[in-house]
C-alpha cells in the first residue's frame, strides 16, 4: 500500500494545544505542508503572533520567532533582510493583525517587504476569552459586545483583503477557507503560490483565512464550519484580490 | 480493501471533522473507547467502503490520521 496522506514533516511531533476542531490546527498543517513541498523547510523563517497561535513555534519543524502583539510584520521585515534569500513569514489572527497590529501589516506592505503574510479571521479574540475583534459581524455577540455587535457603536467588520489590494506594495491577496475540502484544497493552493511569488522576490502576499473558534463561539466544531459558511462568507466573500501578475499579462 | 485509514487515537480530539467530509460516511467516534485526553476517537466502521480520498486526513487538524491506497 502506498501512503496517500500522512502527517506533514513540515510539523513537529508535539501535539497542538488548540480547542478540538479549531481551525488553527488545519492552517497550520497547509502552511507545513506547502513549505514541504516547495522544499523550504530547512530555509523558512516564520514569526508568530500573540493570540491563540503564540505557541505556533513549537508545530512547524522549521525555524520560528515570537514577536510581540501585532508587530510580526515589523519583526519579519527585519529578518527578512538580513535573510533576503529564506522564506519568511508571519502568522497571525484578527486580533493581532487587524486591531493592535494594523499599523505594522499596512506598512509592510505598503513598503513592498517581500514575505507571506497568513491571516486567521475568526471574528473574536480566541485566546482572552471572546472578545469582539475587528473583524466581528455585525450582531455576533461577544464577551465586550454582549447584545451583539452594534455597527453605529464599532463600525462594521474590517476587510483585510479590500484593503490590501489596495496597497501598491502587495502583489498577491487572496481570501480563502477550511470549511469543506474544495475550499481547503484552494487554500493550500492559494498558500502555496504566495510562497512561490515570495522565492521570486514579487514582493508581499497577503492570504485571508476565513476560519473558526467553536471554544468562543459556543458551538462544536461542525456547527461552527456550518455557521463560517452561513454568516461569514457573505461579509468576506472568498476569492483572489489581487494579483499584479495577472494584472500585467492583461 | 483498496484503501486503508489509519488513525493515532491518542493524539484524536473527537471533533468529529473527518466524520464531517467523509463522503461514504463510515468515520464516526468509537464510544466504546475513551483515549488518554479523555475524548471518543474517531475511527473508521466499514473500511471495505473506503475509497482512500484522503478528506478525513486533510482536515483533520491534529494530524491523527494516516490513508494508504493499493
Ligand atoms: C500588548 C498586549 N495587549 C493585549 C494583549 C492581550 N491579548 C492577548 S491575545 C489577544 C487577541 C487575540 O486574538 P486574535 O489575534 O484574534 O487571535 P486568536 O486568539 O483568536 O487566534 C489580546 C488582545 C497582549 N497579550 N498584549
Ligand atoms: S479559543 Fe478559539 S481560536 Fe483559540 S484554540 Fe480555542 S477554538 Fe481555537
Ligand atoms: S479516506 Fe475518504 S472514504 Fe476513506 S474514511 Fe477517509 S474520508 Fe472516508
Ligand atoms: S478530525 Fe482528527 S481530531 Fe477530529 S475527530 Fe477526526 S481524527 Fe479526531
Amino acid at each position: 500500500m502506498a501512503i496517500v496522506y500522512q502527517k506533514s514533516k513540515g510539523l513537529t511531533d508535539k501535539e497542538m494545544h488548540y480547542c478540538p476542531g479549531c481551525t488553527h490546527g488545519i492552517v497550520h498543517k497547509l502552511v507545513a505542508e506547502v513549505l514541504e513541498e516547495l522544499n523550504l523547510l530547512d530555509d523558512a523563517i516564520g514569526v508568530c503572533p500573540v493570540g491563540c497561535s503564540v505557541f505556533a513555534y513549537d508545530y512547524f519543524s522549521c525555524d520560528m520567532q515570537e514577536a510581540s502583539h501585532g508587530r510580526a510584520p515589523a519583526v519579519a521585515t527585519g529578518i527578512k533582510r538580513v535573510h533576503p534569500n529564506s522564506p519568511v513569514f508571519t502568522y497571525q489572527g484578527d486580533g493581532d493583525l487587524a486591531a493592535i497590529g494594523m499599523a505594522e501589516i499596512i506598512h509592510a506592505a505598503n513598503r513592498g517587504e517581500k514575505i507571506t503574510t497568513i491571516f486567521i479571521n475568526n471574528a473574536i479574540y480566541g485566546m482572552t476569552g471572546g472578545q469582539m475583534a475587528p473583524t466581528t459581524l455585525i450582531g455576533q455577540k461577544a464577551t465586550t459586545a454582549p447584545l451583539g455587535r452594534d455597527k453605529d457603536l464599532c463600525g462594521g467588520p474590517v476587510h483585510m483583503c479590500e484593503m490590501m489590494s489596495a496597497i501598491d506594495g502587495a502583489v498577491y491577496v487572496e481570501r480563502v477557507s477550511v470549511n469543506n475540502i474544495p475550499n481547503l484544497n484552494k487554500a493550500k493552493k492559494a498558500i502555496k503560490k504566495a510562497f512561490e511569488l515570495q522565492m521570486q522576490n514579487a514582493g508581499f502576499a497577503f492570504i485571508e483565512v476565513v476560519s473558526t473558534c467553536p471554544t468562543n463561539w459556543g458551538k462544536t466544531p461542525v456547527e461552527s464550519m456550518k455557521w463560517l459558511e452561513e454568516n461569514m462568507l457573505p461579509v468576506f466573500p472568498l476569492g483572489v484580490y489581487k494579483d499584479v501578475e495577472e494584472v500585467a499579462s492583461k | 480493501m483498496a484503501a486503508k485509514v489509519t488513525f493515532a487515537q491518542d493524539r484524536c480530539k473527537g471533533c468529529e471533522l473527518c466524520a464531517m467530509v467523509c463522503p461514504k460516511n463510515i468515520v464516526i467516534l468509537d464510544t466504546s473507547v475513551t483515549n488518554r485526553k479523555g475524548y471518543h476517537p474517531a475511527a473508521v466502521t466499514d473500511m471495505a467502503l473506503c475509497i482512500g480520498c484522503a478528506s478525513c486526513a486533510k482536515i483533520c487538524p491534529d494530524s491523527v490520521i494516516t490513508v494508504e491506497r493499493l
